[in-house]
């Protein structure tokens, strides 16, 4: 008998909104967080919008101390550390005391693709003009791949296992899955996930100079992430952060905690890059794999599936991810769940996306809604062959029977990872 | 050379009180509890008194270095354990670069 896992926080850091309860708003409403950026006309990027958190001088001010907020210079990692405290905090949990032991029973596993790109360039001039011992102590800290789980850990006196994870777009997904699963071994009683990426030139060039970044809609950004559509060509760079605070239902009753969510289950795997998967697409049979082991995981079978908040990035691959979840899900020609993209309105947050996309499906559960995916219409031929226009909501749509919701991430490298979560009910 | 040793202290016109002042402003944000600086004087040490983390010591000498526009060599930063040995090479550092 394995314990049920459940989420008793939830915070986030998205382009459209900051803050869980703002998000929710965002979603129902459909607001795009996609605009235009001048540095990227400046620097002569092709995609010249991108999706960046709106954080205020004020929530900075709130939240972190003057010396943090003077070093703390990765984006990456505020975004991070802000939406861990909230999520933090809504769980109710305490912030550690000065000469306390540490929290031997909770961790973290803080997911980031390049958290840390500020300081590392600013660090690469020095040191190439002679001025190492200019560098002082905050570049370590940030620039390591491990700065987020790091920068946690001491936030909350964490004294569990505090990691960092690493699997480029799937990372988010997989931070949840990794956490849930320590605490299903019975190693943690709570785990805080979540992931979280850098805005900017730098970390965005790269997808630019490989023609996936959108570079036909700067003059209309609101339009420019169209995941589903016909008109899908690529996808808008976006950044922030999402946090969940997973625990055992039976360490989160003992406490009188709210129960948000519950965590069914989930999955990781890789497609080798055979069988039609490369660095930089994905092999399907490996992903309808990763979707059959997570219903595997979860104990239940795909038809138990109310809906989909897939990947779907506006590139080729939205096509190939429908078609897998038809097959994995076994669904009948005609009928098919829900299905959204959040890409929509937040455009891919790279390594922070699967984080955020878990906040927007909680929301979702708890509010018995599925939001719109934006720009969808008219559908790409081959995703209108297999599902009805109406899977995919132009504007919210009430489904107050929602339970379940099927969550896929994947990554550069072939890399996999698929979860379910549901409504929480005791007795489901 | 004999010359130049006899004109160098009347370069040193910064006082020593004013050198306190600028160094407890630089000090403040480095100290997690501000009831300890209430408590400053010449002979607080800096990690065992102000309990700066030693790690954050570096950015301390860093912040010094900008804001007095001296250099201080890595032997004087490790020796420096409190605050009036810091007023100390400050005075002294000030002194040799406006005397050049």
């Amino acid at each position: 008998m394995s314990q049920r896992i459940v989420v008793t926080g939830m915070g986030v850091v998205a382009p459209n909104a900051i803050g869980c309860s703002d998000f929710d708003q965002a979603l129902r409403t459909g607001r795009s967080g996609v605009r235009p950026d001048s540095r990227l006309v400046d620097m002569g990027f092709a995609c010249q919008i991108s999706a960046v958190p709106p954080i205020q001088e004020d929530l900075l001010q709130a939240e972190f101390d003057p010396l943090t907020r003077r070093f703390l210079t990765s984006s990456g990692l505020v975004y991070g550390l802000l939406a861990a405290r909230e999520a933090w905090r809504m769980a109710g949990l305490p912030f550690p005391e000065v000469g306390q032991a540490p929290w031997a029973d909770a961790g973290t596993q803080f997911g980031t693709g390049l958290s840390g790109v500020e300081p590392l360039r600013e660090a690469i001039y020095k040191v190439d003009e002679g001025k190492v011992r200019k560098l002082g102590s905050r570049v370590v800290e940030q620039t390591m791949a491990s700065g987020i789980s790091a920068w946690l850990c001491g936030m909350f006196g964490l004294g569990n296992q505090c990691s960092t994870n690493s699997s480029a777009c799937a990372t988010g997904t997989e931070s949840i899955i990794l956490a849930a699963e320590r605490i299903r071994q019975g190693k943690a009683k709570v785990m805080l996930a979540g992931s979280c990426d850098s805005e900017g030139p730098y970390v965005w060039g790269g997808f630019d100079s490989m023609r996936v970044l959108v570079r036909q809609a700067n003059g209309h950004p609101e339009e420019a992430s169209a995941p589903l559509s016909a008109r899908a060509a690529g996808f808008v760079p976006g950044a922030g952060a999402g946090a969940l605070v997973l625990e055992s239902l039976e360490h989160a009753q003992s406490r009188g905690a709210t129960i948000l969510g519950e965590y069914l289950g989930g999955a990781i795997n890789s497609g080798g890059q055979l069988q039609g998967g490369t660095m930089t697409a994905s092999n399907s049979e490996a992903v309808v794999r990763a979707m059959q082991m997570a219903l595997q995981d979860a104990q239940i079978t795909g038809d138990k599936v109310n809906a989909i908040n897939g990947h779907l990035t506006a590139t080729m691959g939205d096509p190939k991810e429908v078609k897998n979840w038809q097959k994995a899900l076994n669904i009948a020609q005609g009928s098919f769940p829900f299905i959204n993209s959040t890409k929509s309105m937040i455009g891919h947050c790279l390594g922070a996306a699967g984080s955020i996309e878990a906040v927007a499906c909680l929301l979702q559960l708890r509010g018995g809604y599925i939001h719109p995916s934006l720009n969808a219409m008219p559908l790409h031929p081959d995703i209108a062959d297999i599902l009805p226009e109406k899977a995919i909501p132009q504007t919210a749509v009430e489904v107050p029977n929602l339970k379940i919701i099927a969550k896929s991430g994947f990554g550069f490298g072939d890399v996999n990872a698929v979860l379910l979560l549901r409504k929480w009910e005791e007795k489901r | 050379m004999g010359r130049e040793a006899l004109i160098f202290p009347y370069f040193c016109a910064m006082e020593r009180s004013a050198v306190a002042e600028k160094l407890v402003e630089i000090v403040r944000p480095y100290v997690p509890e501000a009831e300890l600086l209430t408590q400053l004087d010449e002979g607080s040490d800096f990690l065992k008194d102000l309990k700066i983390n030693s790690a954050h010591m570096i950015d301390v000498v860093l912040d010094v270095e900008e804001a007095f526009d001296i250099e201080i060599s890595d032997e004087a930063a490790e020796s420096l354990q409190t605050v009036g040995q810091a007023i100390d090479l400050i005075l002294s550092q000030a002194g040799a670069s406006s005397g050049h």
